[in-house]
């Protein structure tokens, strides 16, 4: 909540920063969507309106769908998504007269996290999708205490639920009785006030308040990240190829010493 | 003649103003529907309101969205068993027995209560609340049904009690004083006259409070928990339709089956307020007190 609230804030104060500082001719780009690459974008953007002063960058959250959706209606230049497009979404672009072009812009590993308290270490593949199906129940069964398994998955809609549901559950359903929270913060949350809970959460958002534990004995680290067993690209999607503005930005993502640094400091894994 | 027309003009002024707002929300409706109805091609009616099952995005999907309100009706239910005692009773004492120097400072106070954002209390119910009750009760989690309900009653309780006390304060004099001078005494009076003739306004407030109870969205988020599962305790989560709602918009892809599903719930959610206002409307026209009679 706090996080989006300070989105809010940060998209309100540019607004009315680029209102009162731009020269009359600034060049305009919009940027929307997966608040999982929010912050990375976030960053990007003010270097790059450093060194470009006469670009004029809005940018705020709302979700891949909501990204996407922008895209397909010409309300946005680049769309931030943690998740690749889906066809339907293809077809409807098209039928507006555009096509989205998408380029990665980073790596995530998706990684199972604990209370501190708990001593479990590592969980394999197979335990977790037994674990978010409902057959396990309990923590004495995947070496641990012997206490009720509370199992706290993302909504089925974010992009971190469905690469979970793809790479851990291969197809499966989590079953009803997880605890679905709206948020990777909210998920920190919930785990962290529970000695019973297991939940996922991606690579940057882990803290001190959770403890993540080895997937299949693979640590979740930027080294690891390619042989991690749960992993996804970031993307941003363009209205057709990118020109001018848009394609200095995308050039600026995409650059191993700018955008491609930031991308490692905000915790994800660069592409290049 | 100059006069009359500018009592025409000031007419046609207020009739735009006032229909202005009868226009939005029939527009919002329009759009609700226009929204909703596209997921009926793809499940009935009944598979949506009484299947069991709430999985939008899964292939192939399942709509529904049985479990989402009875978390609704359970987590209001048990709210409105909290805040209707602690609502009434507190307009009782305020009305009726407390000193007019203490209700001045006590009446505001509980309206304040209705001024806390509901994303404040979203937040006291997941920091303090639920791992409080965790610890208490042994529980597997505190975000569940009982912290939601919890946390909704605190905020139905100032609806409750702000209605409830006009209610009572507005029950004519002549009847308390009649009910004195019969010999009954002052719990009496309280119970068998004052209450039963702002009984009409008391319902209205308690009604009132389970509407802003059953559309609550922030604190059902923060709180319940958000299993999509019909629950079988008081300390189960649950995930009421408000909730799915806020939690689910975002990332549903626009146009497809999910965001239609999604707007079919708002409809449910719809029907359900409006059966409440009516109610509460319904009441308070049909067992209105009409004066008293005097000498």
């Amino acid at each position: 909540m706090k996080g989006k609230i300070l989105i809010y804030l940060m998209a309100v104060s540019m607004a009315f920063a680029g209102l009162f500082f731009s020269p009359a001719m600034a060049e305009k780009l919009e940027i929307k969507g997966s608040t999982t690459v929010l912050p990375v974008a976030q960053q990007a953007v003010e270097k790059f309106m450093d060194a470009y002063p006469d670009v004029q960058i809005s940018i705020s959250g709302g979700g891949s769908g909501n990204g996407i959706k922008a895209i397909i209606d010409g309300t946005t230049d680049i769309a931030m998504a943690s998740r690749f497009i889906k066809q339907e979404e293809v077809a409807r672009a098209v039928e507006n007269g555009t096509y989205p072009v998408p380029f990665a812009i980073a790596l995530d590993c998706i990684v199972p996290v604990v209370h501190p308290s708990n001593p479990v270490k590592d969980l394999s593949l197979a335990q977790l999708k037994n674990i978010y199906q409902g057959k396990i129940k309990n923590w004495s069964e995947v070496g641990g205490e012997d206490r009720r398994i509370v199992v706290v998955s993302r909504d089925t809609s974010s992009g971190t639920y469905e690469v979970w549901e793809e790479k851990v559950l291969e197809g499966g359903r989590v079953f009803p009785g997880a605890m679905l929270q709206a948020s990777n913060g909210a998920v920190v949350q919930a785990v962290s006030n529970n000695k019973n809970a297991v939940g996922y959460i991606g690579l940057s958002y882990i803290n001190k308040d959770v403890k993540p534990t080895t997937v299949n004995g693979v640590e979740a680290s930027l080294d690891t990240a390619a042989a991690f067993p749960v992993s996804r690209s970031l993307f941003m999607f363009t209205r057709g190829w990118p020109q001018g503005v848009t394609l200095k930005f995308m050039n600026y993502m995409q650059h191993p010493d700018k955008g491609q640094k930031i991308v490692a400091d905000v915790g994800y894994v660069p592409m290049y | 003649m100059k006069r009359q027309k500018k009592e025409g003009l000031i007419r046609s002024f207020f009739f735009i103003i006032a229909f202005m707002s009868i226009a939005v929300l029939l527009l919002i409706l329009f759009f609700l529907v226009k929204a909703g109805v596209p997921i009926f091609e793809k499940v009935s009616v009944g598979e949506f309101v009484f299947g069991t099952y709430w999985y939008p995005t899964a292939s192939p999907p399942d709509f529904g969205i049985l479990p989402l309100i009875l978390a609704s009706v359970f987590v209001t239910l048990c709210s409105a068993v909290l805040a209707v005692p602690l609502g009434v009773m507190t307009a009782i004492y305020l009305a009726e027995i407390a000193s007019p120097r203490l209700k001045e400072i006590a009446k505001p106070a509980v309206e304040l209560l209705a001024s806390l954002p509901s994303v404040v209390i979203g937040f006291f119910g997941m920091v303090v609340v639920a791992p409080f009750l965790q610890e208490t009760f042994d529980l597997a989690t505190g975000l569940n049904l009982f912290n939601a309900s919890l946390m909704l009653a605190f905020m139905s309780v100032p609806t409750i009690c702000t209605i409830s006390e006009d209610a009572i304060s507005s029950v004519p004099r002549e009847l308390k004083e009649a009910s004195l001078a019969l010999g009954a005494n002052r719990i009496e009076s309280i119970f068998r006259v004052i209450v039963p003739a702002s009984i009409s306004g008391i319902s209205t407030g308690v009604i009132l409070g389970m509407a802003r109870a059953i559309g609550e969205t922030m604190v059902v988020l923060m709180v319940a928990g958000g299993a999509a599962m019909i629950p079988g305790s008081l300390f189960d989560p649950v995930r009421p339709m408000p909730a799915s709602i806020a939690a689910e918009m975002a990332e549903a892809p626009f146009q497809s089956a999910h965001y239609h599903a999604l707007f079919a719930i708002g409809m449910i959610l719809f029907v359900f307020n409006l059966l409440f206002n009516s109610i509460a409307d319904y009441i308070s026209h049909k067992h209105r007190q009409v004066g008293a009679a005097t000498l």
